[in-house]
């Protein structure tokens, strides 16, 4: 982890397989539709995504997939789980101190939470995820470091 | 708003030369009229690139100014003049073409050559210091002889030339003929020419002024040179160097020194460059070029905001960049290019939009100065300055600080109330749309939906409640069915409003039904008020209106609700399409049910309402319509009325928030819907009471479902919120989800009370008639009627056309045609009377068959105080297997009993059949007969069965033997016949005889051979000891040649013998010839006889072996009897 302070993400979603979310946080919290609204339209992007990749390759996918879209203000960036459960992450534009690897390692941070949180038994796959730890790891993340 | 994000036509347009023709009448002359109609007309893209104005002659063009020779005092009062681009498109032409009527051979040459140089003379002057080209052409009559033979003609152009003072190049000759139009295109081609010199000139003029130039006054004028000579580049369609110096341009541009006071002027000007640079790359197909210099645009500027208090011009500004921007990228995809679906217009637009959504919202909160304009004159000539970008009350003025500050006040002020007029939403609006079409086209429907939900808060801003209702109602759906509530929650509250502003009753019903539902966001206390206003809605009341709304809407709205509320009002609401508070579960109590007991089906409903609530009626359809009145259930009390003791029993409609209540339901199925189903069609609800004025049906296709898909409805359990704790699961809940729904249930005949038995003895026979005896008992209570059987074999589907078999019922008979099925009409069957009936099967292959017996009635049942007429089936089924009775072997012997492999002709042989029995069952045989083929006869004269009457157990055998002899034929193989047995099974019951049967073999097909001569031995059947034994040879010639025959007898040790030893004698064709010996035998016992050998002398050694198989080789010699005397 950069030791640098940098501004934290703003949003982090977990979409489930079926595009219904599972678990979205999103700092500041007043203006909380219009998050759901960027993660919700950056499914397109998501979707279409997962779609050409299936057609043309055969080896392992990245799960990773990049900028989405930029829009003005914000970066939306996009991973799916082999069982095709989407993160997504919105960053300030103006947020320039993260590279391409810090968000990966972001990513990959937030899928080893989430596999954590799976592994409770008494969470069912497809419910909301209540879990205190998993949303102290994500809120963790998005803050300062 | 268009002093700030205008972009003046002159500016979007393509530059093109302009190009000025005079001397053409094209009112009174029909020549000069074609002309001009041919160099105006189908200016298509393969023409050049040219603008044509016909002018008088004495058209006074622009002035030019007067060159400064120095810039060292000069301050320069703005970027660019507002009028400078146009001049250059529409007023200051190029070239200027002089037409003139004049043939070579004019007879009045001389003055018409100086009409034509003053005409020419006249365009010089007043295009007085202006570099444009001046042509000449001579509109003729004739058409030209080719260069250089007519000389009259170069002899007076020449002069011509001379005289109006131009060179041999501008001279043109346009000869009025049929082929205009290309002498038009190669005129327009040579004007194309001049006009790119002059521009090319221009361009120079304007660049050779930047020696005089320094950095600290002259900044905007660097600006400005660049954009002239890139504009006159680009009017000389140099793109490319037009291209750089727009570019060097924009450089400029940002190394300007920015203030409030220029911000204005910089940004208008920066736009149009970066207008003009993302043009031109989309032209050059470097799109990526555009969209990195748009986005350098962007950045650079999105942040200097210039004046606060006008901060929504930055924002209209912005949202103009974007949408030129987008309009920019659209015109190029459709000349070709491919955008992606991360980029393309959508997101200018989008952007666009984006931005005038801020602008709207600045205005807002800046635009506040009530009262009147305080300067009514500050604002004058707005739209008519002299340099782009500036303030009308202080053109020119280049320093920082304004130079009056009340002015600038009061055009501030005077700015912002022209603002406050502008009607933001159908700015907003059209961006949006364009942006939704694009995204469409780009495979984003999500980010599709989001603009048309903002597209439909537009619309609601712009007081159009109607048509955001319209737009919201598409898009829930899908939010809806992605189960993205929060952002359904937000949708709906807005559609709320907009339902209640125009008072549609429906929409606002189902749109507070799912607001109040469980899944949605909205706080208790808003999921309270909410009930209440369908309370009170159903119950013919004015609902309160929503929080937030504007006074007089919500006046007006007022009334609206009174008129729709003075007339009756009953609706249907479909509920597959809604997440609403109320969830209902059909189902059937089993999967099948008889045709005489009830069909049992219980609904239940949950209401995740806070408040509890009744509902007026409740009924189940049907997929058989005339089953749909008998569950009904109706509550008459009002929709808010508590609960009373007296509704223990149930049926009531008064549903408690949370707690799922079922409701049974019973019928009795009709006759017709027996072996089909019964199928929930729907289920519906009725709120309200339609005598009450306001009635809402609320109808759940099939066993209920809602929009969020019942299946998944566990998933969607609790509402997103990151701090929410997952609700503990009560026993209500358990009930609920424990509650299975089912659609359908299967109505089946009733059983049926009777007995039948079938009795058989299997397995069957094959060819037989195989009979079945069937006992019917009537088992019921009452009399059954219409009483039927019906046999059928039940794989005949399988072997339509040879099925194998055949049925016949009461009579073993079979008349050559398989029967499959029968029926029959049996008479009524009075309670516990029995009827036995039988019927026959034949089967004509072995294997196994099953055989179907049903029989129907009808049958009168009384269920409850119904009285119903049943109809009964009752089935039963054989499986048979059919083996053979019998296995007949045949074997052919010689008389000798030898087996043989060939037929001697005219030989007699022996035919053996043997029937072995295999079946389980004894048989009886009557008789047996052969049909032999015509080559083969009996010895005998008619062949008479040896095993008549004989009866068989199994692995019995009966054998027979026949005497055969077959004719002399050509064939050299032949089929003896069939052999055919007349049977059937013993029974021990004399009068129930089963008919005969008769099974048919195949005999063998044999050889046959062609012997020619054969011979018998006549011998008696024994001798005696010492004892003469007269023995006579037979030798006959079957041939009908004469042959020659030697035969030689062997010496025996137990026989003496007189005759021919050795002898040689011939035989005639087809007779006998006769040889005897008598043999005088001397022991006792089966003994050899002597050999006789017979050779045919023409064919030797050939017929001696087959001669021998003909001869006995053995008799028997008694010995001398002990003089006992045996019986006669």
């Amino acid at each position: 982890m950069a030791s640098t302070a940098h501004p934290m993400a703003v949003c982090v979603a977990v979409i489930a397989k079926e595009n219904y979310p599972l678990f979205i946080i999103t700092i500041p919290t007043e203006n909380e539709l219009k998050f759901y609204y960027t993660v919700h339209t950056s499914l397109d992007v998501v979707e279409e995504k997962i779609s050409s990749i299936g057609k043309n390759t055969t080896e392992a996918r990245e799960l990773y997939l990049g900028l989405l879209y930029p829009t003005e203000d914000y970066k939306v960036y996009g991973y799916v789980t082999n069982t095709k459960v989407k993160f997504v992450l919105v960053l300030e534009s103006t947020n320039t101190t993260l590279r391409d690897n810090d968000i990966r390692t972001m990513f990959k941070k937030l899928h080893n939470a989430y596999v954590d949180m799976l592994c409770n038994p008494f969470y069912t796959p497809g419910e909301n995820i209540t879990s205190r730890n998993f949303e102290n790891i994500v809120t963790a993340m998005m803050q300062q470091d | 708003m268009s002093w700030a994000n205008e972009l003046p036509a002159e500016l979007l347009c393509r530059p093109t030369g302009l190009v000025v023709l005079t001397g053409l009448d094209i009112t009174y002359n029909a020549i000069h009229k074609s002309i001009w109609d041919s160099f105006c007309n189908n200016r298509r893209s393969d023409r050049v690139p040219l603008k044509f104005n016909v002018m008088e002659a004495d058209h006074v063009y622009p002035k030019s100014k007067s060159k400064r020779t120095s810039y060292q005092w000069y301050i320069p009062k703005g970027i660019l003049k507002r009028s400078w681009m146009k001049k250059h498109l529409n007023e200051v032409p190029a070239v200027v073409v002089v037409f003139f009527d004049l043939d070579w051979d004019e007879s009045l040459w001389k003055e018409k050559q100086m009409e034509c140089a003053t005409r020419v003379e006249i365009v010089r002057n007043s295009l007085q210091g202006q570099g444009t080209k001046v042509s000449v052409v001579l509109i003729q009559k004739n058409t030209p002889l080719p260069p250089g033979e007519d000389l009259i003609a170069s002899e007076r152009a020449a002069s011509l030339c001379s005289m109006c003072d131009i060179s041999a190049k501008s001279l043109y000759v346009l000869p009025h003929t049929d082929h205009l139009i290309g002498y038009t295109i190669r005129l327009e081609n040579a004007f194309y020419e001049q006009s790119q010199s002059y521009y090319h000139t221009e361009a120079r003029k304007v660049k050779s002024h930047k020696d005089f130039l320094n950095k600290t006054t002259h900044q905007l004028l660097y600006v400005r040179h660049q954009f002239k000579i890139a504009f006159f580049n680009e009017l000389k369609q140099d793109t490319h160097t037009s291209l750089k110096h727009y570019k060097q341009a924009y450089g400029y541009m940002l190394d300007l020194r920015m203030y409030d006071t220029n911000m204005l002027e910089i940004k208008t000007m920066a736009g149009f460059l970066n207008y003009k640079l993302c043009r031109l790359s989309f032209q050059h197909n470097t799109p990526l070029d555009a969209i990195a210099q748009f986005r350098k645009h962007i950045d650079f500027f999105k942040s200097r905001t210039g004046t606060p208090e006008l901060a929504f011009e930055n924002s209209a500004w912005m949202s103009k960049q974007f949408q030129v921007f987008g309009d920019l990228f659209d015109e190029a995809i459709k000349l070709g290019l491919t955008a992606l679906q991360t980029q393309h217009p959508g997101f200018y637009y989008q952007q666009a939009a984006n931005h005038s959504i801020t602008r709207k919202q600045l205005c807002q909160a800046l635009c506040t100065h009530t009262g009147d304009l305080p300067q009514n004159t500050v604002l004058d000539g707005l739209d008519n300055l002299e340099y782009f970008g500036q303030r009308p009350w202080r053109q020119g003025h280049q320093s920082i600080d304004p130079p009056d500050a009340q002015k600038e006040r009061d055009g501030i002020i005077a700015l912002q109330i022209r603002e406050k007029q502008e009607d933001h939403c159908w700015i907003i609006i059209p961006l949006l749309s364009s942006a939704v079409a694009q995204f469409k086209k780009y495979k984003s429907p999500r980010m599709k939906r989001h603009l048309m939900v903002q597209m439909g808060e537009e619309y609601f801003h712009a007081k159009d409640y109607g048509k955001a209702l319209m737009l919201l109602n598409k898009v829930m759906w899908d939010y809806r069915t992605e189960r993205w509530s929060p952002i359904l929650t937000s949708i709906l509250n807005l559609s709320l409003k907009c339902a209640y502003l125009t008072a549609r009753i429906q929409d606002y019903i189902s749109t507070c039904m799912e607001l109040i539902g469980q899944y949605s966001q909205c706080s208790i206390e808003d999921k309270s008020r909410i009930e209440k206003n369908i309370f009170k809605v159903m119950s013919n009341e004015l609902p309160d209106p929503e929080p937030g709304l504007e006074q007089t809407a919500v006046e007006s709205a007022k009334t609206q609700w009174l008129t729709a509320k003075s007339s009756p009002n009953l609706f249907t609401i479909e509920m597959s399409t809604l997440v609403s508070f109320i969830e209902c579960k059909a189902r059937f109590i089993g999967e099948t049910t008889s045709a005489d007991s009830k069909v049992k089906l219980e609904v239940c409903l949950r209401v995740s309402c806070p408040q509890p609530i009744r509902f007026s009626k409740l009924s189940v359809l049907f997929n058989n319509q005339i089953h749909n009145s008998k569950c009904e259930m109706s509550d008459g009390r009002g929709i808010t009325a508590a609960s009373s003791p007296l509704e223990a029993d149930g049926a009531d409609l008064y549903l408690l928030p949370g707690k799922p209540r079922t409701y049974s339901f019973s019928f009795l199925p009709s006759a017709e819907d027996v072996g089909r189903q019964i199928e929930i069609s729907s289920v519906a609800l009725e709120l309200g009471n339609s005598d009450n004025g306001c009635c809402a049906v609320l109808r759940w296709v099939g066993t209920g479902a809602d929009a969020s898909g019942t299946t998944s409805n566990t998933m969607f359990k609790q509402p997103i919120t990151p701090f929410s704790v997952t609700p503990v699961k009560t026993t209500d809940t358990e009930k609920w989800l424990q509650f299975k729904t089912n659609p359908i249930i299967k109505v089946v005949s009733r059983q049926a009370k009777l007995d039948m038995t079938l009795i058989h003895q299997a397995p069957s026979l094959l060819n037989e008639f195989y009979q079945v005896q069937i006992v019917i008992q009537n088992k019921e209570d009452s009399k059954i009627t219409d009483v039927s059987l019906y046999i059928a074999l039940q794989n005949e589907q399988e072997y339509p056309q040879d099925p194998g078999a055949h049925i016949s019922i009461d009579k073993a008979s079979f008349n050559g045609k398989m029967q499959v099925n029968e029926e029959l009409v049996l008479p009524d069957l009075e309670p516990g009377q029995k009827l036995e009936k039988c019927f026959f099967m034949k089967c004509f292959q072995p294997g196994a068959r099953s055989i179907l017996t049903k029989v129907k009635y009808t049958v009168s049942v009384t269920v409850g105080i119904q009285s119903l007429t049943c109809y009964c089936i009752k089935e039963e089924s054989i499986n048979l297997t059919t083996v053979s009775p019998f296995d007949v072997s045949i074997n052919l012997q010689s008389m000798k009993f030898e087996p043989m492999e060939a037929l001697h002709a005219e030989e007699p042989f022996l035919l053996n059949p043997e029937i072995s029995c295999s079946s389980p069952w004894p048989i009886e045989l009557k008789t047996s007969e052969v049909q032999l083929s015509e080559y083969i006869k009996t010895l005998s004269e008619k062949h008479e069965s040896q095993i008549v009457g004989v009866n068989l157990k199994k692995s019995e055998c009966a054998a027979e033997c026949l005497c055969l002899v077959s004719l002399a034929t050509i064939q050299p193989s032949v089929s003896l016949g069939t052999y055919t047995v007349h049977w059937r099974r013993k029974t021990d019951d004399k009068n129930k005889g089963l008919p005969f049967v008769s099974t048919s073999f195949p005999l063998p097909t044999v050889n046959i051979e062609h012997i020619p001569i054969s011979v018998g031995l006549k011998l008696p059947a024994y001798g005696s000891v010492k004892t003469l034994l007269p023995t006579c040879y037979v030798v006959k010639n079957r041939t009908p040649y004469i042959q020659e025959i030697e035969v030689n007898m062997d010496a025996s040790d137990n026989f003496m013998f007189a005759g021919n030893k050795h002898t040689h004698f011939r035989v005639l064709p087809g007779t006998d010839y006769i040889l005897k010996y008598n043999l005088f035998p001397l022991v006792a016992g089966h003994l050899a006889l002597p050999k006789l050998h017979v050779n045919m002398v023409r064919y030797p050694n050939t017929m001696d072996e087959i001669i021998q198989k003909m001869l006995p080789t053995h008799i028997f010699i008694r010995p001398i009897g002990k003089s006992i005397i045996l019986p006669a």
